[in-house]
C-alpha cells in the first residue's frame, strides 16, 4: 500500500532512474532505498516510481510547481524526442515537438486521470497526437472526453491498482522475446500499418493479453 | 452512454488507433464509436498502455535535449504559444462529438448530396488515404449491392440496418472486407444515418450501380 503520495520528497531525476533500473533486483534496490531515505518505497522500487511521477503530474496542476515539472522533462523530452526521431522525424523537428509535448503536459495537467493511465502512457498519447499532426499532416479525432463531474479525484486505490497494471505490463513486455517486441515497436512507432498490424501473425498480441485484460478491468471499473 | 451495442471494433483496428497508424477517415470513425462504447474505449485506453511502456522502456533509445530546452518550454507554456484543442463538442442524439468536429455541427449541419432512390450522402474531409462519409439511407431502402475492394467500416448512427447476417443499431459497427457481398437494408421504422469509411472503391456488381459509382465517387 502506498502512503507516501502526499510526502513525497523532491528527488533528483538521476536518482528516479536508478532506482527504477533496479526495481528487480533485490538487493541492490535495498541500496537504493536507503540511498532516497525515509521516502515511503514499496517492496517493488519501479511501483513507486510510477507514482512519483503521478505526485510530480499534482505538484505541477496544483502548484505550477517548475521543480517538479523539470524532473519530469529530464526524464521523459529525451524519451520522446528519441520516439519522434524513431518515427521518422529529423532531430531539429523532433526537439521543437518533444518541447511543444512536454509544455502540452503541462498545460494540460488537469486532464491527467492517473486511474486510467500512468504518466508514461499519458505523455505518449500526447506525442502520438503531435507526431500526427506534425509528421503525418492529419488530424487526430479524439472520443468524446469522459465527465467526472467537477473536480472528481479518483480513488486512490484505483490510482494505485492503475499503476501496478502498468508496471506488470511494461515487465511482461519486457519479457518477449526480441523478435515480438520488435514488432510492437514498430507498430507503435509508426512502420507498420493498419493492415500489417492486422496481418502481423508474430504480433505478440496474445502474450500481453492478460496484463492488457487485467489493465483492461481496472479501466472499467474505474470508468464506472 | 447506455447504447446497447452488440458489434464492437476488433483488437487490431484498436491497436492501431492507439498507434496513432490509422487513416484519419478510420481514426474519426474509431473515435465516434468509442465516444458511444465504454467497452472499446476501455481497450482503446488499454492499448495506449502498451504505448506508455515502450515510451519508458529502458532500452529505448534516448535523444539528448538541445541545450537551453527547458527553459525554451517552460516560456512555451508561460506565453500561450501552443494550441490546445477547443473545448469539444458534447454528443447530440445523432452525432458523437468527434463528429460533430467534422459536420461543424449536428445534422442541421450536414450538406447532403442525393444521390438516387432517397439516398444522399456527404463526404467529410479528411487525408485522402482513406474516405469518410454520411450516409442517410430512407427507412426500409436498400444500398445498392456492393463488395469491397479494401476495408469498409459502417458505424450506425440513426435506426438501423439488416444485412445477410445480422442486425446493427445505433453505435454498432459493421467491419467488411473483401470477402463480403452485402446488400444492406434500412430498417423500416426510421431512417438510418451512419458513417461509412473505406480505404478503396467499393465495387458493384450491376450495370447502373457502376454508373452510378461515378457520381457517388465511391
Amino acid at each position: 500500500m502506498f502512503i507516501g503520495l502526499d510526502t513525497a520528497p523532491k528527488l533528483s531525476v538521476s536518482g528516479h532512474q536508478t532506482q527504477y533500473r533496479v526495481g528487480s533486483e533485490a538487493a541492490t534496490s535495498v541500496q537504493a532505498r536507503k540511498k532516497v531515505g525515509s521516502r515511503n518505497v514499496s517492496k517493488d522500487g519501479a511501483d513507486s516510481a510510477r507514482m512519483q511521477w503521478v505526485d510530480h503530474m499534482r505538484r505541477i496542476r496544483d502548484a505550477q510547481d517548475k521543480a517538479a515539472f523539470s524532473e519530469l522533462f529530464g526524464h521523459f523530452a529525451p524519451r520522446v524526442k528519441g520516439f519522434l526521431i524513431k518515427s521518422g522525424a529529423d532531430a531539429g523537428l523532433a526537439e521543437e515537438c518533444a518541447q511543444e509535448v512536454m509544455a502540452t503536459v503541462w498545460l494540460k495537467a488537469h486532464m491527467f486521470d492517473p486511474s486510467r493511465a500512468s504518466v508514461a502512457t499519458w505523455i505518449f498519447t500526447v506525442a502520438r497526437n503531435r507526431r500526427i499532426d506534425i509528421l503525418r499532416k492529419q488530424r487526430r479525432p479524439e472520443p468524446e472526453e469522459m465527465t467526472w463531474g467537477p473536480q472528481a479525484e479518483p480513488e486512490q486505490d484505483d490510482v494505485v491498482g492503475l499503476q501496478q497494471e502498468c508496471e506488470l505490463l511494461s515487465k511482461a513486455m519486457q519479457d518477449l522475446p526480441e523478435a515480438q517486441r520488435e514488432l510492437i515497436q514498430k507498430a507503435y512507432f509508426g512502420e507498420l500499418s493498419h493492415s500489417e498490424i492486422a496481418q502481423a501473425t508474430g504480433l505478440p498480441l496474445g502474450t500481453i493479453k492478460s496484463r492488457l485484460r487485467l489493465a483492461l478491468d481496472r479501466l472499467r471499473h474505474a470508468m464506472k | 452512454m447506455a447504447e446497447k451495442i452488440k458489434h464492437h471494433l476488433t483488437p487490431d483496428i484498436l491497436m492501431a488507433y492507439s498507434a496513432g497508424t490509422l487513416p484519419e477517415a478510420f481514426s474519426l470513425l474509431v473515435a465516434a464509436h468509442v465516444s458511444l462504447c465504454d467497452a472499446c474505449r476501455a481497450e482503446a485506453e488499454s492499448y495506449d498502455t502498451v504505448g506508455g511502456a515502450l515510451l519508458d522502456d529502458q532500452n529505448l533509445e534516448t535523444e539528448a535535449m538541445a541545450a537551453g530546452s527547458l527553459d525554451a518550454t517552460l516560456s512555451l507554456i508561460a506565453d500561450g504559444r501552443i494550441e490546445l484543442p477547443k473545448t469539444p463538442a458534447k454528443t447530440d442524439a445523432t452525432f458523437p462529438a468527434p463528429l460533430q468536429d467534422y459536420v461543424g455541427g449536428g445534422v442541421s449541419a450536414v450538406k447532403w448530396k442525393p444521390v438516387g432512390m432517397g439516398v444522399k450522402q456527404a463526404i467529410l474531409k479528411t487525408s485522402s488515404e482513406a474516405t469518410a462519409r454520411l450516409l442517410f439511407i430512407p427507412a426500409g431502402a436498400a444500398m445498392p449491392d456492393h463488395g469491397h475492394n479494401g476495408l469498409e467500416m459502417t458505424l450506425v448512427l440513426q435506426g438501423g440496418f439488416q444485412d445477410e447476417d445480422d442486425y446493427f443499431a445505433r453505435g454498432d459497427v459493421e467491419i467488411a472486407d473483401s470477402d463480403l457481398h452485402h446488400t444492406p437494408v434500412a430498417d423500416i421504422h426510421e431512417d438510418c444515418i451512419c458513417l461509412a469509411v473505406t480505404d478503396a472503391p467499393l465495387k458493384f456488381t450491376g450495370l447502373l450501380p457502376k454508373l452510378a459509382q461515378r457520381f457517388l465517387q465511391i
